[in-house]
């Protein structure tokens, strides 16, 4: 099955089913995602959208189907799938006892990223100094969102699945924020994520529709590289 | 007396197969000579009396405990190297526990009766007694962890690394209590040590206690994990109406 | 840097930053060997007990330690990035047991201290070195198996209730061993030295044991379903 899918593709679903507890969250969704391709996730609640990003994540068990992310069979080994892969859900994944710059340095510490990268990536992000020594507990939404991508910047994912990113931001954090998730598509990563606001879809270039745990359609718009 | 009970079989209408009434019939007519013989054929101890029958209670009971709490180790071995049928070795090590804890409770308040009438006391800081009310402990730990509602693979992945570790605790708390106990030389003049001359058919009425024993624990871990199957198959049944279910969502929710 | 090291160095910047051991379990174990003593209502009967009342004090804030150690990383998914980013989960482990064990030593060195004034305890001579290895090898079982079973119950419901089960059972040989051997070293007549040091033995296999039976079972352990 691997072999069938082109080195160039981040994510190729095939029906895939995951069921949780007997709940088929997601019932048989095909699609497939190339690298650098910016994709939003539409859809109502409980349509499937944050059990996709966990499938992608390899958080989550393959029921049935076939599901092969950034080159992994994650009916084989879901774990392996998870160094390339950067999840932002509803929790960011901080310590929020730890500084916003602390949270960064420690994961530049685990995967051997250097001081310069960690300065380049909040730098990127727009943290500043009094932020940047600020406990991560005391931050604002925006800014631990911020600092989370940060941390994502740092560990180099590859794919980078983001659960509602827009949400709780304002409207000038959310220009800032589609212009990082651009950034981070030209520089070589895959970005996947979910919204319910239709709105938030205008300027993105692909657009999938999930409801009742299936792809309702898959809009490739005017601007970009769907193929 | 409990063996009546528990392998009724009407109560076994659904999980039951031919092999497990032949176990059924084979547990109660060895439970039957074991009642029998241990009441009335085998004779009273010299020293301890009476109260020697326990033991065609305790030892088989203590026997079935161990072989119980193996059992689930090796079968949550199992669950942890074999990704794909975890949660069929899961219920495996699930019901022998189960059957673990009840027999090894029975073996503690056997122990304690006998202990009563040849020590004078319910509890003696003996290192077998002390080692068995830990293992008794942990499993009963074991048995709440696997009462959670959680993810069923997550629980049984961390209920399988709690049972292979009770393996690994055994000989260390064995071990230490030996040591521990060691160095208390107060020897009581009271108590004998339990052994006990047995004759043939004493013998005998043991070793059937034994296999009477090991009968119910087998009809009984063989029933339990077919239950916690039907449930899980209905469970998996069900996904594939629940699928169709969740694909009609689609029409008219979202235009 | 190693993983293990980074790991550790997070807790205990952590620890650092909110002094929840030294401003919260560190008076707590204070206050229980104080309840000890009252409780026992015999000076004689205390000194006796001393070295168990020491070690009993420090399983019961251990669970304290272990269950906040493991609430830091799922409060907010944290080791979810953690164990995604390291390759070894078993590195994971070590670094969390060596916090772990740092915060304990410090815990059991204060208890020690205060054993001497409020129970009268003297340690001198050649049974210093005891104490210290004594010390050193009961708190890295402590710490090894402390971050194992926390790790069993992490983001469990009832997980306070089911630390305390789970791990005292498999802590008795730690506690029977670490209590006789500071017998010796606090000079109590009913142990000699030599057995003292018979029992250090003990607490080496067994740091080693669960050593190896934790960074074997860590990776299925914090692996997540839902």
């Amino acid at each position: 099955m691997t072999n069938s899918v082109a080195s160039d593709t981040t994510i190729h679903l095939s029906n895939a089913v995951v069921a949780l507890g007997g709940f088929p969250a997601l019932a048989g969704v095909t699609f497939g995602v190339g690298r650098g391709e910016l994709v939003a996730l539409r859809g109502a609640n409980g349509t499937g959208k944050s059990t996709l990003l966990r499938l992608c994540a390899g958080l989550v068990p393959l029921t049935r189907g076939v599901a092969v992310v950034a080159g992994v069979d994650l009916l084989v080994n879901r774990v392996a799938v998870r160094p390339h892969v950067g999840l932002l859900g509803h929790r960011n994944g901080l310590y929020g006892d730890l500084t916003a710059k602390q949270n960064v340095q420690f994961v530049a510490g685990l995967v051997g990223a250097t001081a310069s990268d960690v300065s380049s990536a909040l730098e990127r992000l727009g943290i500043d100094q009094r932020v940047a020594s600020t406990q991560a507990s005391l931050l604002s939404a925006g800014q631990r969102r911020r600092t989370a991508l940060a941390a994502l910047i740092v560990r180099r994912a590859q794919l980078w699945l983001l659960d509602e990113p827009h949400a709780g931001l304002d409207a000038a954090a959310r220009r800032e924020l589609d212009v990082i998730l651009r950034d981070a598509t030209a520089s070589g990563a895959t970005v996947l994520y979910t919204t319910h606001e239709i709105d938030q879809v205008v300027g993105t270039p692909r657009t999938i529709t999930l409801d009742g745990g299936c792809v309702a359609s898959d809009v490739a718009a005017t601007i970009g590289s769907a193929p | 007396m409990h063996t009546a009970t528990t392998a009724a079989p009407g109560a076994a209408a659904r999980t039951g197969t031919r092999t497990t009434r032949v176990i059924g019939v084979l547990a109660l007519a060895t439970t039957a000579f074991v009642v029998v013989s241990a009441f009335f054929l085998t004779p009273a101890d010299s020293v301890q009396g009476d109260s020697v029958r326990i033991m065609y209670v305790h030892v088989p009971t203590a026997w079935v405990a161990y072989l119980a709490f193996i059992t689930t180790a090796v079968a949550s071995g199992f669950s942890l190297a074999r990704r794909h049928r975890t949660l069929g070795f899961d219920r495996v090590a699930g019901a022998s526990g189960e059957v673990g804890v009840l027999f090894m409770a029975m073996t503690l308040l056997t122990g304690s009766l006998w202990g009563r009438l040849t020590w004078g006391t319910f509890w003696q800081w003996d290192p077998r007694l002390t080692t068995t009310l830990f293992l008794f402990v942990t499993y009963v730990g074991y048995l709440a962890v696997r009462r959670i509602d959680t993810d069923p693979r997550q629980r049984a992945r961390r209920s399988a690394v709690i049972a292979l570790l009770a393996v690994l605790e055994i000989p260390l708390v064995h071990f230490s209590v030996v040591l521990w106990r060691s160095l208390h030389q107060e020897a009581s003049v009271l108590s004998p040590d339990g052994d006990v001359r047995l004759d043939d058919l004493m013998l005998f009425t043991l070793f059937a206690g034994v296999a009477a024993f090991t009968l119910i624990f087998a009809w009984l871990v063989i029933h339990r994990q077919r239950l916690t199957a039907l449930a899980d198959i209905r469970q998996t049944v069900g996904l594939d109406a629940a699928i169709a279910l969740r694909r009609s969502e689609t029409r008219g929710v979202v235009k | 840097m190693n993983v293990a090291l980074s790991v550790a160095r997070k807790d205990l910047q952590i620890e650092w930053r909110t002094r929840m051991v030294l401003a919260r379990v560190v008076p707590f174990a204070l206050l229980v060997m104080v309840l000890f003593a009252v409780a026992l209502d015999s000076e004689p009967l205390v000194l006796r007990a001393a070295a168990g009342l020491v070690w009993l004090a420090t399983l019961f804030s251990t669970m304290l330690v272990v269950q906040r150690a493991f609430d830091i990383e799922t409060a907010d998914a944290a080791i979810d990035t953690l164990l995604a980013c390291a390759v070894h989960p078993a590195r994971v482990f070590f670094g969390k047991a060596l916090a772990l064990f740092v915060q304990l030593f410090a815990l059991v060195v204060v208890l020690v201290t205060a054993a001497m004034v409020l129970y009268g305890v003297t340690v001198s001579g050649s049974r210093v070195v005891l104490l210290v290895t004594v010390v050193i090898s009961a708190t890295s079982g402590l710490a090894l198996v402390g971050t194992l079973y926390g790790a069993v119950v992490a983001n469990m419901n009832g997980r306070d209730s089911l630390l305390p089960l789970l791990a005292l059972p498999v802590l008795a040989p730690l506690l029977i061993g670490a209590s006789r051997a500071t017998e010796a070293a606090f000079g109590s007549q009913t142990i000699d030295m030599a057995n003292g040091w018979a029992w250090v033995g003990l607490l080496g296999v067994y740091g080693i044991v669960f050593g190896a039976a934790g960074s074997a079972a860590f990776s299925p352990l914090t692996e997540s379903d839902s």
